[in-house]
């Protein structure tokens, strides 16, 4: 039983590149290798409809699921309204609308899934 | 050539130590939860060393803590300071010797303050001549006692009967070593190896033969922080930052971790219960915690004074398997008597016990 102090340990913040889960990444890559040239330009969050009212941003989305940090991928990955304006701005061409498809597939292909 | 620049560009990071007549202060922290390593300090400079080294009973806390967390004034401070640097003055002591890592800060923040804004030295003479009517001599020198078992590192390894090595294996033992923020991070030029290059404490370590841990977050602070710690409800912050250490010096497997700050050596040892108590978490070797000791602590057991002396004990992690490598024996029933033969009360829930 673990016992209480009236104070408790902070979640670090830290991203831990050898803790971190990839297999969400590399199941996207896999499938749109034009995932791979994004720049992190934001160009893709600028036009976006759904972050216009929300927190939402594929930029942020996109770094996220390369660093593996899934939890936070599965909390914002539906707020994506599959619209496709983000594929049309993007400067080098990555289809951006497939890499959230595919990364909603990635978390229904890994049943039971855990971090 | 090479050598000689790097020669050269060392030297700028070293400090003078004085050799002899100190005045010691000593620290909160340390006199109440680890005693025995300022009783070892004293010991082994009067009577190992043949150095004179004085400490005057009417000494008090700097206020330090207090400063930290926001309830003493900086005048006030200084003048409780400056009453310290009196009682050296009126024995005609001109080097002080400071136990704690939070003083020794506290002292430097004050000189280098008198330094370049000599009216505030001035109003603080006049501040404790009203108060007390006590003169004082700004020290020729202020140094942390880790220091100067860092000057006579070398002699204690010549009396050295239990090397930092495993005794089976004949391998150093690894050892982690953790500095103070307020050794040299504030005020570099204090401190030996400046705030980059802090040698204090790697020095002590590979003269008594053992091996140093270098770990990602070997820099970070302990947590300690003051403020994050007063309010029971923030602890979590101070808790958290030795966590991250623990998590991060795991992997190199320590064998103990050896500190010259009284904050962190208290929360390093500490937080390890609690976060035992807590989630069942260790971050030792078989599922053990990993002792915390002193620099004085260290050297004690390396020089063969009994570990129940040096106040291995008053720790939450207990020394045994640190004891057991080196090959130290020790007799569990004289744990916990007093000089006099009394029993003392024996802690529950320790870890490594």
């Amino acid at each position: 039983m673990a016992r209480n102090f009236g104070f408790a340990p902070i979640k670090g913040r830290v991203i831990d590149f050898d803790r971190n889960d990839k297999r969400v990444f590399e199941y996207v890559l896999e499938r749109e290798p034009s995932f791979a040239l994004c720049i992190g330009c934001g160009g893709c969050a600028a036009t976006c409809s759904a972050a216009n009212f929300t927190e939402f941003s594929l930029r942020k989305l996109n770094i996220l699921i390369r660093r593996g940090e899934n939890d936070e991928v599965r909390k914002i990955v539906d707020r994506c309204m599959l619209c496709g304006k983000c594929t049309l701005v993007c400067p080098r061409g990555v289809n951006t609308r497939n890499v959230v498809f595919l990364t909603r597939e990635a978390f229904e292909e890994f049943d039971n899934y855990a971090i | 050539m090479k050598l000689e620049g790097k020669k050269r560009i060392w030297s700028e990071f070293q400090k003078e130590i004085p050799d002899d007549h100190f005045f010691y202060v000593r620290s909160c922290i340390r006199q109440s939860f680890f005693p025995g390593s300022e009783q070892f300090f004293l010991k082994v400079l009067k009577e190992d060393l043949g150095k004179d080294i004085f400490e005057d009973p009417n000494h008090t806390t700097c206020t330090g803590i207090g400063y930290h967390g926001d309830v003493v004034q900086f005048d006030t401070i200084q003048t409780v300071v400056a009453r310290h640097f009196a009682l050296a003055t009126e024995h005609g002591y001109k080097d002080v010797v400071i136990s704690c890592v939070t003083s020794f800060g506290i002292y430097e923040e004050i000189i280098e303050t008198w330094k370049h804004y000599p009216e505030t030295l001035e109003k603080t003479r006049e501040n404790l001549y009203k108060a007390t009517g006590r003169v004082f001599d700004v020290p020729d020198s202020i140094t942390h006692s880790s220091d100067i078992i860092y000057k006579f590192k070398d002699e204690i390894a010549a009396k050295a009967k239990f090397p930092l090595i495993d005794h089976v294996t004949g391998e150093p033992l690894r050892i982690v070593e953790h500095i103070g923020c307020h050794y040299s991070k504030m005020f570099p030029k204090y401190g030996v190896g400046g705030a980059e290059f802090p040698h204090v404490l790697i020095g002590m370590i590979e003269a008594w033969g053992g091996e140093v841990i270098d770990y990602p977050e070997r820099r970070h602070c302990c947590g300690f922080g003051f403020r994050q710690y007063i309010v029971q409800a923030n602890r979590g912050y101070s808790l958290s930052n030795s966590r991250k250490k623990f998590v991060s010096m795991q992997p190199y497997k320590p064998e103990a971790i050896i500190a010259n700050c009284p904050g962190c050596t208290m929360f390093m040892d500490k937080w390890q219960y609690t976060i035992k108590e807590m989630d069942g978490m260790t971050y030792g070797q078989h599922g053990q915690g990993i002792p915390v000791l002193t620099y004085e602590e260290l050297a004690g057991i390396v020089m063969g004074y009994n570990p129940w002396d040096l106040g291995l004990q008053y720790h939450n992690v207990q020394s045994e398997p640190l004891l057991d490598k080196m090959g130290i024996k020790y007799d569990q029933e004289e744990k916990y008597l007093t000089k006099d033969g009394k029993k003392l009360p024996v802690p529950k829930d320790l870890i490594n016990a």
